[in-house]
């Protein structure tokens, strides 16, 4: 009976183990590779490109006596594969080192910065999936329409235009002609460091603070960047989600669903839908993730000052530490929206459970 | 689903629409000067490692040196500050400072001759960039402690040798020369630093402002300082946020989110004249704008080849096309203001001129290759000698690239030519003439990268000593004469042709009063302004 009960055990344990642990250990292994290798293609890149970070530090005028002195104290004299072992051990122990720009923590301007693209990213994404979402489905289920042609034309323009000029266009008028939202930065001037720094997001921060006079102006700087970034993301999801839906409605049992006479709401939604959300979730996660690392120039035009402005002027300063804290950051970002739409993945399709 | 999509895009909608009813906010508070400008550059704030526009921004306006430049009058030069009065020892080497008295720190610490031997020592031991300023006085840190001396109420320096004064003095006025309050800094000593890590994001001066915050890439908050010994300033607040682009700081001063913006190209500047209640403040600043031949290029050296080429710039039409407004002509090395500068201006375009010395020259089918770096405006005056120099059968390819690239090359003295810009290091004319026209060992083992003389292998021929004389020249006036005679030469002989001297063009709210950005010599000064 002992013998039988611990056979038992050994393959609950064991389907245990292969159920979870190897999926775990198999997730924290890739994590860990591609971390790796994310920052060994940075570091390279970092130590070929053609800048020169002790000039940055020393100035044109330096001597060279300066020049090989802070050369030195940047480490930057041993050899390469020895810096970035020296590099690898600091990150493991959670120090990116010190930004050459503004001698601080590269760590504690990343906890500054990053809640400001979170922050515009997420209302971008969110905007781009509640109006993409509906407005590709319609295109679909009216395929040939105005409405299909006005996705279309949606989607193109998101595609064609330049985000500067767009951008720099709706400050113009928005703003500029018309004054109905805030101009550049996150907050009027008179806001700044009016809320207490809780998440670092303004929005939350301020509903948090109950002030709602700091919440409306925020949101009035946030709506055209994250605007901006919606129509972006919108082009993308809507143009996607039109190409899905014309394959499930192209689909035999779609065909047979509405021979049976089901109303065509209850098509399109409970069967056509539902099989798309799976897809849906990787585009989504796929977009907030580009938003979040690729809205440099909305950044720059907007003076947001969040990662994606951070990354750039650190790289066009040669503050290598800066550059790959940063890297790092919006790499985990990318690891963990991949993981986390793998597991929705399996939430809503019982096949990949 | 679709329910819960229609509610959140109505929400969505909702707060856009709401968000329209907001009134625009349409001035700035008139205690506050608000300024949009790009200071990515700022790496520190402790003076005695500050070295860059915006940093130098913040320094001029927190803290106090022993002498010091009188905003509203900065062709006087330099005065007392935190010094009421000096002398000078027989031998010239020695200036012993008589501090002021009742004078205070942001701390309530008395400002005393010991904090200002601490912050000059500690500029010279902690030997970050800008130490040279103070080193070239024969300064090190081990000579400090006899050097550089605090009795009583004063202060005395002594030089390794006899110096112009004005010379010793005007580097006092450069950003290394704020006085720090000793007992707050070593009290955030760490690691035997003096303080260097605090004073990086910290300050702790005695001027009219103080730091309230300063956030990379994002703004710096000043706050007034109630007792400052001048009076308190007019404005309580000055906050300078970071904005890169020209079209947004045009677009948040027309909307009076802010009353200063630093950094409009020409046709934000052109697009705002005459707009109400904006005002285009103009400033000529120290900046130069040059181009230099390489001694080691067997025709580029030739005497007759240098003059031609000065000859076959189209100094007019670049100042009056893509350069408008932002540089004027200027063709030497010591920028107009600066003590000893000429306007001399003899080169102009003239094709046949030039054709004619590179015909006396024997150069015939000449090729030169530029580095170029890529600035936009560098890359428009490359193009420029392009079009110029082909006029007179001169190929000229331009190597565009970063600074890296670029600045290796000649530094290495690698490039037959160079279309570069300088600034003076500090305000006083050594500073250009230092490294436009000396240079005492002129091979290649020397390696000194910093002079622009050696970079460009041109033994001066007889300028070194000159600049050499002009350094230690006691009678100002005398030494005046000196720099001028120094550039009329360099004119005739030296291998750089500068063209252009840098003009600042602010946009101000009119209501802005009493602005000076520093001209060629400082930094902007905040407490003289009113509104």
């Amino acid at each position: 009976m002992a013998l039988v009960e611990s056979s038992e055990k050994g393959r609950r344990r064991s389907a245990l183990f292969s159920r979870y642990v190897v999926p775990t250990a198999k997730t924290l292994i890739s994590i860990a590779v591609t971390m790796l290798g994310l920052l060994l293609v940075t570091f390279v890149i970092g130590r070929v490109m053609p800048i020169d970070p002790v000039l940055s530090i020393v100035g044109e005028s330096a001597t060279k006596a300066t020049y090989d002195a802070a050369r030195e104290t940047m480490g930057l004299d041993k050899p390469v594969i020895v810096q970035f072992f020296y590099y690898l051990r600091d990150v493991l122990h959670g120090d990116f080192g010190v930004s050459l720009l503004n001698s601080r923590p590269v760590a504690e301007d990343i906890k500054r910065v990053f809640p400001a693209t979170l922050e515009l990213a997420t209302l971008g994404t969110l905007m781009g999936v509640f109006l993409g979402v509906p407005l590709g489905i319609y295109a679909a289920v009216k395929r040939g329409t105005w409405i299909d042609q006005l996705a279309r034309v949606v989607a193109l323009i998101g595609y064609s235009m330049p985000i500067f000029w767009l951008g720099l266009m709706g400050l113009l008028v928005f703003y500029g002609i018309l004054g109905w939202v805030g101009g550049p930065g996150r907050v009027g001037i008179f806001y700044v460091d009016v809320v207490p720094s809780v998440t670092g997001m303004i929005l939350i921060d301020s509903i948090l603070d109950g002030n709602w006079t700091v919440f409306k102006n925020a949101f009035s700087h946030i709506i055209l960047p994250a605007s901006l970034l919606g129509y972006y993301s919108l082009a993308y999801v809507s143009r996607m989600t039109r190409s899905f839906m014309l394959e499930q409605l192209t689909a035999e049992y779609i065909t047979t669903a509405r021979v049976k006479g089901l109303p065509e709401r209850t098509v399109i939604w409970r069967h056509a839908f539902r099989n798309i959300r799976v897809q849906l979730i990787t585009v989504i996660a796929l977009s907030y993730a580009t938003l979040l690392e690729g809205s440099v120039l909305t950044e720059i035009i907007f003076s947001w000052p969040g990662i994606g402005s951070y990354i750039t002027t650190a790289l066009l300063s040669a503050d290598m530490n800066a550059v790959m804290g940063g890297t790092v950051v919006v790499g985990l970002v990318f690891v963990l929206l991949n993981i986390f739409s793998d597991l929705l993945y399996k939430v809503f399709d019982p096949r990949a459970r | 689903m679709k329910r819960i999509t229609n509610i959140l895009a109505s929400v969505v909608l909702g707060l856009s629409v709401g968000v329209t009813g907001l009134p625009a906010v349409a001035e700035t508070p008139p205690n506050m000067l608000v300024v949009a400008n790009r200071i990515d550059d700022i790496t520190t704030l402790d003076p005695a490692e500050s070295f860059e526009f915006a940093g130098a921004d913040v320094s001029r306006n927190v803290y106090g040196k022993l002498v010091n430049f009188d905003p509203m009058d900065l062709a006087a030069g330099y005065g007392p500050d935190l010094a009421e009065s000096w002398t000078v020892s027989e031998d010239g080497k020695t200036i012993t400072f008589t501090m002021r008295e009742g004078v205070n720190f942001h701390s309530g610490n008395p400002v005393t001759a010991q904090d200002a031997e601490f912050s000059l020592r500690r500029a010279v031991i902690l030997n970050k960039t800008p130490s040279f300023i103070l080193t070239q006085f024969g300064f090190t840190a081990e000579n400090v402690g006899e050097t550089i001396v605090a009795d009583g109420n004063t202060l005395s320096i002594t030089t390794d040798k006899r110096y112009a004064t004005s010379f010793v003095l005007n580097c006092l006025t450069a950003t290394i020369g704020g006085i720090v309050d000793m007992k707050t800094v070593m009290a955030n000593e760490t690691d035997g630093d003096m303080g260097n890590a605090w004073l990086k994001t910290n300050t702790a001066g005695s001027g009219a402002y103080k730091v309230d915050s300063w956030k990379p890439n994002e703004s710096v908050t000043l706050s007034a300082n109630p007792d400052f010994y001048l009076g308190a300033p007019s404005l309580e607040r000055v906050i300078v946020r970071h904005v890169q682009e020209s079209a947004s700081q045009r677009l948040l001063l027309e909307r009076g989110d802010i009353d200063l913006a630093r950094n409009l190209n020409p046709d934000d500047v052109k697009g705002m004249d005459g707009a109400e209640g904006i005002d285009i403040h103009t400033e000529l600043r120290g900046r130069l704008m040059y181009i230099s031949l390489n001694g080691k290029h067997p025709v580029l050296s030739k005497p007759e080849v240098k003059t031609a080429i000065k000859y076959l710039i189209d100094y007019e039409g670049m100042q009056n096309s893509f350069l408008d407004g932002q540089y004027t002509i200027h063709q030497n090395f010591l920028p107009a203001t600066y003590l000893g500068a000429i306007d001399d201006a003899p080169y102009a375009l003239n094709v046949e001129k030039a054709k004619e010395l590179l015909a006396s020259a024997g150069v015939e089918g000449l090729e030169i290759t530029a580095g170029v770096r890529e600035a936009q405006e560098r890359v428009e005056i490359g193009q420029s000698l392009q079009n110029t120099f082909a006029q007179a059968g001169i190929k000229l390819n331009l190597v565009v690239g970063t600074g890296k690239q670029t600045l290796s090359k000649y530094r290495a003295r690698e490039l037959d030519m160079y279309i570069g810009a300088w600034g003076p290091d500090y305000p006083d004319p050594h500073t250009n003439a230092g490294t436009f026209a000396y240079n005492p060992d002129n091979s290649d083992e020397a390696g000194a990268t910093g002079l622009l003389a050696w970079r460009n292998a041109w033994d001066t021929g007889g300028l070194t000593e000159k600049v050499d004389a002009a350094v230690v020249e006691g009678d100002r006036d005398k030494r005046r004469a000196m720099y001028e005679e120094i550039q009329r030469e360099f004119l005739k002989t030296a291998p750089f042709a500068v063209m252009f001297q840098k003009i600042e063009q602010n946009g101000k709210n009119a209501a802005v009063q009493n602005l000076n950005l520093g001209g060629a010599i400082t930094a902007i000064s905040y407490w003289p302004v009113t509104k």
